[in-house]
């Protein structure tokens, strides 16, 4: 039956960085290499807060696989880290640096459009040479089976595709991975959900407002009450002549504490803290949200099954260490071990034993030992007795009390600057509200300053994207309306919010038989694909076809 | 498998770039020629054709000098080689002289083209003579209307859907042999379902895009004398149709006379059908 398919040793799905690292390893290995990007361009799906590290103990890093990507696909190194501890207009500020360049050779900002799509014109002219090559506007919709084993992809766009090997490198909300069942989208407790707004700012003001030099960049990371009580953070990273501001949190705390993912990002873009930063500069050029896997609980530790490797996000190998966020350089590792691992397979004439090889690599070059640390396992089972809690609720708790703040001020600091504890701080709201809380209001300083600017409404962030609306042939269907199944995606979706007719979900009354009743309605025209509704709500979720939905410039 | 296709310039229709004059007369001189947009159609047969069999794509246009422009718009969409048949003999030429001269054109290409392709109307002219009329002076099968085709090699034959308008539009699937010559519908789309046909597609579109830059060095000019054309045949003297003048459409009214009627008041009512009813019948 699939004789008659087109064949390709490799098909890579998805041209993040997971399958450009990939696909750069086949094509160096001769490995016939075909990667399908949905996209109308590699980058124009994708949204990361935009720091990329290259890790010392890592077994590969993206300037290794493409030589010149810091001169022309990276923004700025970054070479200042800071924590504010922040408590109403209180603000504490821990200098992280060593934290940040702990096994760090370098670290850049990014924007996934630019990054992206340098990286897959690489990726193109290697695997074309391979007799491959790479596409967009080519959506994968599923796997081709052959009495029930994989044997390739299933698109859109194009017929059937048989391959030795399919790397899926499709991201947060992988349908490759969905359909081999390796990875299911039930629990917002597994998910982060990232928010993230683009401002443009002149390279001069950014140099001076965040004493810089060209060659340099910097983070700056937000944690405490101004986000009430919903568990993440926020970041502030400097671009070229651009700043990326963004918010990260717990999709279980979203959901539970009913926050409006976009009036987060306000809190944070009007917080007095950033005031200086951008007072005359409030020029937000783009608005995207994106899930975001939490290796802790879901990088599977065997993410392979037949001939179907998956990698990066669809892997769930996405690590939260403490404040920082680890997806691109792990998805560049894990990518590029499982093109290895075919690679070999293939010599030895063997490539059944891919998957495994796979595995056996990420084990033994250590990206699971840090995806799935020994110690949050162990501080997990024990029940919040990590020594970040521990020491926090001894803090908070014990006879000296909030006295007991000022005086290990010190070294709260240098604890947050442990890579070791940070790799196991628990998801209670201790480490992320309280104690970055108390820690501001006991040693803070008052932060003047007033925002000079109204953040944009919803209806006009969503104006100002571009679309490719696949009209009557909506990617999401609901299959609940009730508001128990699905009314949590009226706040959740970052696009959407409870007063607002112009987002994708609403709550709406709706008459029966006499009775008034509220059901959830959802439009999928200003969808920005973030994944969010796949999980906190009932529905039949895909993603748009090939070049459809929205265009992401920045990323 | 070598493809022909054929494209006019026509002044650029789009808003702020055509002007006219006082009388509505359109103002040549002052609006910028532009390949006609359903040309466009044309050459995306033809790199389909290329994409799947090989072969090469000539574009071909008979008009002044300042065609070269209007093909090097047509080599950025796709062309291997240019011709431009240029001569003041062939000068106001009517859709029958234009039909004639670029058929002698074709014929004086090396290979015969398997298939000769034009566009659907052009958005100035509007005849949609063009085609039809060059097909039969190359004694060719015609397939127009075209919006979707493939050819099976081995058996020499053009496959095509194309589209019928009536009451009811209707989608015909008509074979011919080859070569044969295409008039492609605005609706046309290449279909490319394999992986190694876009990848294909993609180098193609990026050779052609590398090309265009030196378009002039891919163009070869022929004038009537080249082409052996009598020159009773062709332009204005070859030309039977006589365009005796041009009546600009009239505007309608930016004001007229109006009666406000309230629709609950029978009598008036009553009137407004009075006045109606003897337009009722059409005349
Ligand atoms: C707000 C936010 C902040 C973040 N901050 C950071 C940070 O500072 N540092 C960091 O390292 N990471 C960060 N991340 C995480 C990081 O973005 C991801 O971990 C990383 O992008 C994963 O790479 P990937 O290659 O696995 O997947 P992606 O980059 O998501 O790429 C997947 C690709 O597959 C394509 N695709 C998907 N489905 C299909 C299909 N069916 N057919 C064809 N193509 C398909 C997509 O269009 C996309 O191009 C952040 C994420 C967010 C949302
Ligand atoms: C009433 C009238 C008066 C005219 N008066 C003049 C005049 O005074 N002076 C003058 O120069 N022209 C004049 N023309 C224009 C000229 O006769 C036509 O433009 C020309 O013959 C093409 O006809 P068309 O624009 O209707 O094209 P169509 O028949 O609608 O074109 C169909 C297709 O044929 C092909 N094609 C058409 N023309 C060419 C071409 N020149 N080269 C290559 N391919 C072509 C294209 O693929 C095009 O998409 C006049 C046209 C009309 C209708
Ligand atoms: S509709 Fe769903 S996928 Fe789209 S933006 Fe909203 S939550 Fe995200």
């Amino acid at each position: 039956m699939t004789d008659d398919y087109e064949h390709y040793e490799a098909v890579v799905v998805g041209a993040g960085p997971g399958g450009a690292a990939a696909a750069a390893v086949l094509a160096r290995n001769d490995v016939e290499t075909l990667v399908l990007e949905r996209g109308v361009d590699a980058g124009s799906k994708n949204v990361s807060g935009g720091l990329i590290y290259a890790e010392e103990s890592a077994p590969y890093t993206v300037d290794g696989l493409f030589p010149d990507f810091r001169e022309q696909a990276s923004e700025r190194p970054v070479t200042d880290y800071y924590l504010h501890n922040v408590a109403g207009d209180k603000v504490k500020t821990f200098d992280i640096t060593d934290l940040h360049e702990h096994d760090t050779a370098w670290s850049d900002t990014v924007l996934r459009r630019k990054m992206d799509s340098w990286m897959a014109k690489r990726v193109h002219e290697m695997t074309a040479e391979t007799g491959g090559g790479l596409l967009t506007d080519v959506r994968v919709n599923g796997l081709l089976r052959d009495n029930g084993e994989i044997v390739g992809v299933t698109c859109d766009e194009l017929d059937p595709i048989t391959a030795d090997v399919v790397i899926a490198a499709d991201g947060v909300n992988s349908e490759l991975a969905r359909d081999a069942g390796l990875m299911d989208w039930e629990e917002p407790e597994e998910w982060f959900q990232g928010v993230k707004a683009v401002i443009d700012v002149p390279e001069d003001v950014i140099a001076e407002r965040f004493d810089v030099d060209d060659d340099e960049g910097v983070a700056h990371l937000f944690s405490g009450d101004l986000f009430e009580d919903v568990r993440g953070g926020g970041f502030l990273y400097t671009n070229e002549d651009s700043l990326s501001i963004g918010t990260v949190f717990h999709l279980d705390s979203l959901v539970a504490e009913q926050a409006e993912p976009h009036e987060l990002l306000d809190s944070l873009l009007t917080h007095p803290l950033l005031a200086d930063w951008l007072e005359g500069h409030y020029d937000e050029v783009e608005y995207s949200a994106k899930l975001v896997p939490d290796s802790k609980k879901v990088a599977n530790p065997s993410p392979h099954r037949g001939r179907l490797l998956t990698v990066g996000d669809a892997a769930g190998q996405m690590q939260a260490q403490g404040p920082i966020i680890k997806g691109m350089n792990h998805a560049v590792s894990a990518g590029a071990l499982a093109g290895e691992a075919f690679a070999e397979a293939q010599l030895r004439d063997n490539t059944e034993r891919a998957g495994a090889l796979y595995e056996r690599k990420l084990k033994d070059e250590g990206v699971m030992g840090k995806l799935r640390p020994t110690g949050y396992r162990v501080a997990s089972a024990l029940g919040e007795r990590g020594p970040v809690t521990s020491l926090a609720d001894s803090v908070l708790t014990s006879g000296v009390g909030r006295l007991g703040v000022k005086l290990t001020g010190g070294l709260l600091e240098r604890l947050y600057s442990s890579p070791r504890l940070s790799m196991m701080v628990p998801d209670t709201q201790t480490p992320y509200v309280t104690l970055p809380t108390v820690i501001a209001e006991e040693l803070g300083e008052r932060v003047d300053g007033e925002a000079d600017f109204e953040p944009k409404d919803l209806a006009s962030r969503i104006g100002d994207l571009t679309y490719d609306t696949d009209v009557g042939n909506p990617h999401i269907e609901l299959q609940d309306t009730s508001m128990e199944a699905s009314g949590a995606a009226v706040y959740a979706c970052p696009v959407s919010a409870e007063d607002f007719g112009g987002g994708c979900y609403r709550a709406e009354e709706v008459k029966t038989n006499g009775s008034e009743e509220k059901r959830v309605s959802l439009d999928t025209q200003p969808c920005v694909e973030c994944g969010t509704c796949a999980v906190v709500a009932d529905t039949d979720w895909e993603h748009p076809r090939g070049g459809k939905g929205v265009e992401f410039e920045q990323g | 498998m070598r493809s022909v296709v054929l494209t006019k310039g026509v002044p650029d229709f789009r808003e702020g770039q055509v002007s006219f004059d006082e009388d509505g007369h359109l103002e040549r001189g002052a609006t910028p020629t532009v390949m006609n947009p359903n040309d466009e159609f044309a050459l995306q047969a033809a790199l389909q054709t290329k994409v799947k069999h090989g072969g090469d794509v000539s574009v071909m246009s008979m008009g002044p000098p300042g065609y070269e422009n209007v093909l090097e718009e047509a080599m950025s969409v796709y062309a291997d080689d240019l011709y431009l048949l240029s001569d003041r003999e062939m000068a106001a030429a009517d859709t029958w002289s234009t039909s004639i001269t670029l058929s002698a054109g074709i014929e004086k290409i090396d290979e015969e083209p398997d298939l000769v392709i034009a566009g659907f109307k052009t958005a100035d002219g509007e005849t949609g003579q063009t085609g039809p009329q060059t097909a039969w002076c190359l004694d060719r099968p015609i397939v127009t209307h075209v919006i979707s085709m493939e050819i099976d090699e081995e058996e020499e034959t053009l496959r095509a859907k194309r589209l019928v308008e009536g009451d009811v539009d209707e989608i015909e699937t008509v074979e011919a042999p080859l070569p044969a010559f295409v008039v492609t519908d605005p609706e046309f789309s290449p279909s490319y379902r394999r992986a190694e046909h876009r990848l294909r597609h993609k180098r193609l579109k990026a050779e052609t895009t590398e090309r265009v830059e030196n378009y002039e060095d891919h163009l070869t000019t022929w004038s009537a004398e080249g082409l052996d054309l009598d020159p009773d045949f062709i332009g204005l003297d070859g030309s039977p149709t006589i365009v005796s003048g041009v009546d600009p459409i009239p505007k309608a009214p930016s004001e007229r006379e109006a009666t406000m009627v309230d629709p609950d008041d029978a009598e008036a009512m009553n009137d407004v059908l009075e006045t109606m009813q003897p337009l009722a019948g059409g005349d």
